[in-house]
């Protein structure tokens, strides 16, 4: 996995509650047996209209917001289905930080094993963020993994993260790898465990 | 000694290694996987030259993307290729796998209690995140990402984060034709489709542990749809004598003497709990975009302008449009065009046996195209014994192979852009039936009854003997 980058970049607003893993990527795109490649089906059903042309009223389309790396979305985004495929989608459109007010357990996860930071931030923060980047489509944020801080040009805002995910993230560490330094410990485990039950 | 709950227990039990401020490794008893999440994951052990740690815990099924309908023949080549990939991936790294000519195949959360592979206490994952069905026997199940699919194949473990304990209590006898699925609607509906996010459920009361396994697993199966990260219930007498009659239950007394102990302790707390009454419920119908915008049949679509919070009353105003029905209108008011009975949420023999009883001597409405899609194979086989198939076909349903079929719409069953079902599975995102489809969760009898009238009704309207259902 490739360490995670301090950045800035512009932030798409997308301003919808409960944005299920059906959304970020639809099911005909889970038939492919890669993990790249899922960009340009992102948010597919949204993006485009039944006849193949981009839907101009969704923001992915807006060209004042292209080429954002933050995506701000309303609670509980990525809920539904396990699939990885909505980070790889997410990850491989060019999002490396998902900003909102609660994730589903499973996509929180996910985004992690893919290089992307999902952040946790109350519901006023949350909604000064949709204003600005609303209102001014040039609007920055300044990610600040080291120190967990968001930055805008007048204010810095701390986000809380668990401190292994956090280190994962920075040094770009496969979990395999990680898990094979304890193979001693599964080892002994499986010895007892099986002699036990 | 610190009291604990099901879960600490199964939980503790499994611990392979813990340090403090990080996740913890957790070994898992069975992995279950699948054509759609897991290619990417043997994929990764190729590249890295590893291997499957204990192919001897691992079992596998093709089940999202097969047809109902002449199964061997899948026209789609892609879906196609990820089916021979499964084959191919199980050969190479011995992997047992209930293929198309098995006849145990089926929906994975179907088959894996079918063949006795579930059991209580265990750790159960799947690269699904229905997986929390399991939970029903009292094991802790979830569904995980691909990532983590290839790391349990390569370690037999899982790196977690403690979730919270969260009590559902469901006291009360729930009244005729208000079923497991009735029950678990009005939960998600009750916390939202967040309310159980970080959180393990135990559900616990008398409606609960008054149900039979098929119907606590349609209850467990839809935890993730309240945002839980698994949902369980303890196991007993109802549990251990479902489980006899199981292959791979050779040892079975021995073992329920260990099972037997997995409660939680009288005065065990939870991080948070929730007390229902079932007798307070009526049959449930879906009318939004997420499993928690749910209401009782006889009551009316609610008005955004009634609701404050402006993300809320948001989303109850894009949900309204996509599904093309008016605040205030009467849910039995909803006209349909599909009816769909099955999914790993409710394809289950009982599921069957019971819709079954609406349908004898009945039609379906003439604007209805009904499909019945068993679970398993072996679902298919006892209710093709019983004669189900027979009254299906009679009424004007359609009597499919098993497999996920259109809970999903990965495979050709499908709804076209503004068609509206009634549908037994689990999720009713935008599209998740079929671009622009929309879709009403329900339970199969609520299903059979729409079938027949065209519209909801009040399933309590068929004098039926339900028995246990």
């Amino acid at each position: 996995m490739e360490k995670f980058i301090n950045f800035s970049s512009k932030v798409m607003p997308l301003d919808s509650a409960n944005v299920d893993t059906d959304q970020i990527i639809p099911k005909q795109f889970l038939k492919r047996i890669e993990r790249t490649g899922f960009g340009e089906f992102l948010f597919f059903d949204w993006r485009f209209n039944d006849d193949g042309s981009p839907n101009e009223n969704f923001i992915l389309n807006k060209n004042e917001y292209k080429g954002s790396k933050i995506l701000l979305a309303q609670d509980n985004f990525g809920c539904g289905s396990s699939r990885e495929h909505a980070p790889w989608a997410l990850r491989d459109y060019g999002f490396k930080v998902i900003i909102s007010t609660s994730f589903a357990d499973i996509f929180y996860n996910n985004s992690f094993k893919n290089g992307i930071l999902p952040i946790v931030v109350d519901s006023k923060l949350l909604n000064n963020f949709f204003k600005f980047s609303i209102h001014d489509s040039s609007y920055k944020l300044y990610i600040d993994l080291d120190n967990q801080k968001i930055k805008d040009l007048n204010n810095e805002y701390y986000f809380e993260l668990d401190p292994f995910r956090k280190k994962c993230l920075l040094e770009g560490l496969d979990d395999i790898a990680l898990t094979m330094i304890h193979s001693d410990k599964i080892d002994i485990f499986e010895k007892q465990y099986f002699r036990s039950t | 000694m610190r009291k604990k709950t099901i879960f600490d227990k199964i939980w503790d039990k499994h611990l392979v290694h813990e340090e403090e401020g990080k996740p913890t490794l957790l070994y898992i008893d069975l992995h279950l996987i699948h054509e759609v999440t897991s290619p990417q994951a043997f994929e990764g052990l190729r590249e890295s030259k590893r291997i499957v740690r204990k192919p001897d815990l691992t079992f596998a099924t093709m089940d999202h993307n097969v047809p109902t309908i002449n199964r061997h023949n899948i026209d789609d080549p892609i879906s196609a290729q990820q089916i021979d990939t499964l084959v191919k991936n199980c050969e190479q790294f011995g992997i047992k796998l209930f293929d198309l000519n098995s006849p145990y195949q089926g929906i994975v959360h179907v088959i894996g209690p079918e063949q006795g592979l579930t059991k209580p206490g265990m750790t159960i994952v799947c690269g699904d995140s229905h997986t929390s069905t399991h939970g029903a026997f009292g094991s802790l199940a979830f569904g995980i990402g691909t990532s983590e699919v290839e790391h349990v194949l390569a370690t037999q473990c899982l790196w977690q984060v403690k979730p919270k304990t969260f009590e559902v209590k469901v006291d009360g006898k729930r009244p005729k034709g208000v079923t497991a699925k009735d029950i678990i609607l009005s939960i998600i509906g009750d916390i939202g489709t967040a309310g159980a996010n970080g959180h393990v459920i135990e559900y616990r009361g008398e409606a609960i542990s008054s149900l039979s396994m098929e119907q606590r697993m349609t209850i467990c199966n839809m935890s993730i749809e309240g945002g839980a990260r698994a949902g369980m219930i303890s196991p007993d007498e109802i549990t251990f004598e479902y489980l006899r009659n199981k292959p791979n239950m050779e040892n079975i007394d021995n073992e329920i003497v260990e099972w037997k102990k997995l409660k939680s302790d009288n005065d065990a707390v939870f991080d948070r709990s929730l007390k229902l009454d079932a007798s307070k419920m009526s049959p449930q119908v879906s009318w939004g975009t997420s499993p928690g915008m749910v209401s009782g049949i006889n009551n009316k679509i609610p008005n955004p302008k009634n609701i404050e919070d402006p993300v809320k009353r948001k989303s109850v105003e894009d949900a309204l449009i996509y599904m093309g029905i008016k605040a205030d209108m009467s849910i039995t008011d909803i006209k349909l065009d599909t009816v769909f009975i099955g999914s790993c949420t409710n394809s289950r023999i009982e599921d069957l046996v019971a819709a079954s009883k609406i349908f004898k001597g009945n039609k379906v409405a003439n604007n209805i195209n009904a499909i019945v899609v068993p679970g398993s194979q072996l679902v298919k086989y006892q209710a093709e014994k019983l004669g189900l198939d027979k009254i299906f076909k009679d009424a004007g349903c359609e009597w499919r192979e098993s497999g996920c079929s259109m809970c999903l719409a990965m495979n050709p069953d499908k709804l076209s852009p503004g068609e509206r079902c009634a549908s037994t599975s689990n999720r009713n995102f935008e599209g998740r039936q079929g671009k622009g489809g929309r879709t009403h969760l329900v339970s199969p009898i609520m299903a059979a009854a729409a079938a027949i009238s065209g519209r909801f009704i009040d399933v309590r309207e068929y004098d039926i003997d339900w028995e246990d259902y």
